[in-house]
């Protein structure tokens, strides 16, 4: 029954019908030692469809994000309660597989953090983690990843020298093609373009209106113009709670909620 | 008044600025005043027999090449197994013992350790190996030198560590590697010029102590590659030297600080340069 446990675990892409619920997040409370930071958060992701969480900082979105491949758990102070369901299995069950879970759902960080290691090394690395490749088989993978991340054409001549070398919108598509590389289901980017200058912003919007070909997105974000331009649906979170989610058009058009207007109409936050 | 108030401050600012500046000129002065004394008295002395013969008896030509092997053989013992539990240990206190009661309690022993008397470390060393062994070795001074070096490394190993940012731990955990797999592969790599560092700042720290020496290896007059018997090295032969009534010995004392010397300076500009050296590759 368990899809996470290693047995079970195949590493391609789990076909699912776009728009089907591919996460879910129910009632999910999420605790910081004995601070509270969600409360009762309920909210679906879709397959193939990028979902953007927009909130002023501290509303927990970040919370949130980090509740879905549980990188909280690195940190013994921090829990969660409630349920996170991917493909209908609660990912916070004790029993599920960490490595796993993490290779089906990736996460891009705020900040490019390229490992210490030439370029090639740090998108196979996760590759050498999870599975035995031929030379061959592994250098086809890692360009494949590097051209999903829109990166390729800029590091192709330079694949063996070091990733901390390039700038830091390269840094981050490097960190995107790493991630993708072991062919997730579901990518979580936490703020991923808040470190970036506008040209290398752009070309990672592009790069996820690319991926959401073959990926569920979720993404954290503090800009809402971004929100705007590459989400199909946007959950707006204030205090640890969600005040309103639904389809990015419409909650940004004509949002059901004042609080919601108010944001995202830049009257506060 | 203003302008009263700012004479004032500018005054205040002076005094305090001259008063560091001769601080300065004195530390500087005492540094400059040994290393000159240091030239003159140990640079005759600095021939070919210095790395070919061993120490010599009163009156006799001789060099210090036993105490130079003896030195290297036992400051390699010592850093090997420094390394060996330094690492590791300050590993944990970075990455697992977080803030923990064992933690703290590893953390505040080794702090001790750090700034405990190396002649205590020397008389432990005595009791624990060179009394049940019936024998002063080189392996009871390589033990002593490990016992300075290790806290140095496992302190310096955490604080490096500590400094790499938590989101590359994240990232390396988030392509589903364990933590311990993370750790070996991103953090260590990404420390590696700090641990590095520690590493050389450890080696020129032990490889001027003579307290630990004292009581484990004890000094040696002849070549000897048997690690179970007593072992000359350079800061004990510098110390029985420089206390005799020869004057050859003690030229010879002032040969053997002057190497010293050079190696703790050749290994701090080493640690210099990899610090300034960018991690890239």
């Amino acid at each position: 029954m368990n899809d996470l446990s290693r047995e079970n675990f195949q590493p391609a892409t789990l076909e699912r019908p776009p728009g089907e619920i591919k996460m879910e997040v129910k009632n999910l409370e999420f605790f910081y030692g004995k601070t509270r930071a969600l409360h009762s958060v309920s909210l679906p992701v879709k397959a193939n469809n990028v979902t953007a969480m927009i909130g002023p900082s501290g509303c927990g979105k970040s919370t949130l994000l980090r509740a879905m491949n549980r990188i909280y758990a690195l940190y013994p102070g921090q829990r969660a309660t409630g349920e996170v369901l991917l493909d209908g299995e609660n990912i916070l069950d004790p029993k599920v597989d960490l490595a796993v879970l993490r290779t089906r759902v990736g996460m891009v960080f705020q900040k490019p953090t390229p490992f210490p290691m030439s370029i090639f090394d740090n998108v196979a690395f996760g590759l050498r983690m999870h599975e035995t490749l031929s030379r061959g088989d592994m250098k086809d993978r890692v360009e494949e990843a590097l051209q999903r991340a829109a990166l390729w054409d800029e590091v192709k001549d330079k694949l063996g020298s070091s990733g901390l070398g390039l700038s830091g919108g390269q840094q981050q598509r490097l960190c995107v093609a790493r991630s993708i590389a072991v062919r997730p289901e579901v990518l979580l980017l936490d703020e991923p373009a808040s470190a970036l200058d506008p040209i290398s912003t752009s070309k990672l919007e592009d790069t996820i209106g690319e991926l959401k070909r073959d990926y569920t997105i979720v993404i954290v974000t503090h800009n809402l113009q971004q929100a705007a331009r590459i989400s199909d649906y946007t959950a707006f979170m204030y205090l640890g709670r969600l005040v309103e989610f639904g389809e990015t058009e419409g909650l940004f058009t004509s949002p059901k909620s004042t609080q919601t207007a108010d944001y995202v109409t830049g009257r506060f936050g | 008044m203003a302008s009263a108030l700012a004479l004032r401050r500018k005054g205040a600012n002076a005094v305090f600025v001259a008063f560091c500046a001769v601080m300065t000129f004195l530390a500087l002065g005492l540094l400059v005043m040994i290393l000159y004394s240091l030239l003159k008295n140990g640079l005759g002395g600095l021939d070919s027999k210095v790395f070919t013969m061993t120490t010599p008896p009163p009156g006799e030509a001789g060099g210090l090449i036993n105490a130079i092997t003896g030195s290297l053989i036992m400051c390699a013992i010592g850093m090997v197994a420094a390394i060996v539990i330094g690492i590791p240990a300050g590993t944990w206190l970075a990455e697992y013992g977080g803030d923990s009661l064992y933690a703290k309690v590893v953390r505040f022993l080794n702090d001790v350790l750090l700034s405990a008397p190396s002649i205590l470390i020397g008389l432990f060393v005595y009791e624990i190996m060179v009394k049940p062994l019936h024998g002063f070795s080189a392996i009871a001074g390589g033990a002593a030198l490990a016992l300075v070096a290790v806290p140095v490394i496992t302190r310096a190993t955490e604080d490096v560590l500590k400094l790499q940012p938590s989101s590359l731990r994240e990232s390396g955990v988030a392509l589903g590697t364990p933590l311990s797999t993370t750790i070996r592969n991103i953090i260590w790599r990404a420390a590696s010029s700090g641990i590095a560092t520690a590493g050389l700042l450890a080696f020129a720290r032990i490889s001027g102590e003579t307290a630990p020496l004292l009581f484990t290896s004890l000094g040696d007059q002849f070549q000897n590659w048997n690690l179970m018997k007593p072992t000359a090295a350079l800061p004990q032969v510098i110390y029985q030297f420089a206390m005799s009534p020869y004057d050859d010995w003690r030229r010879l004392a002032w040969v053997g600080a002057i190497l010293v010397t050079g190696a703790v300076l050749a290994t701090q500009i080493i640690a210099r340069i990899i610090i300034r050296e960018p991690d890239r590759q």
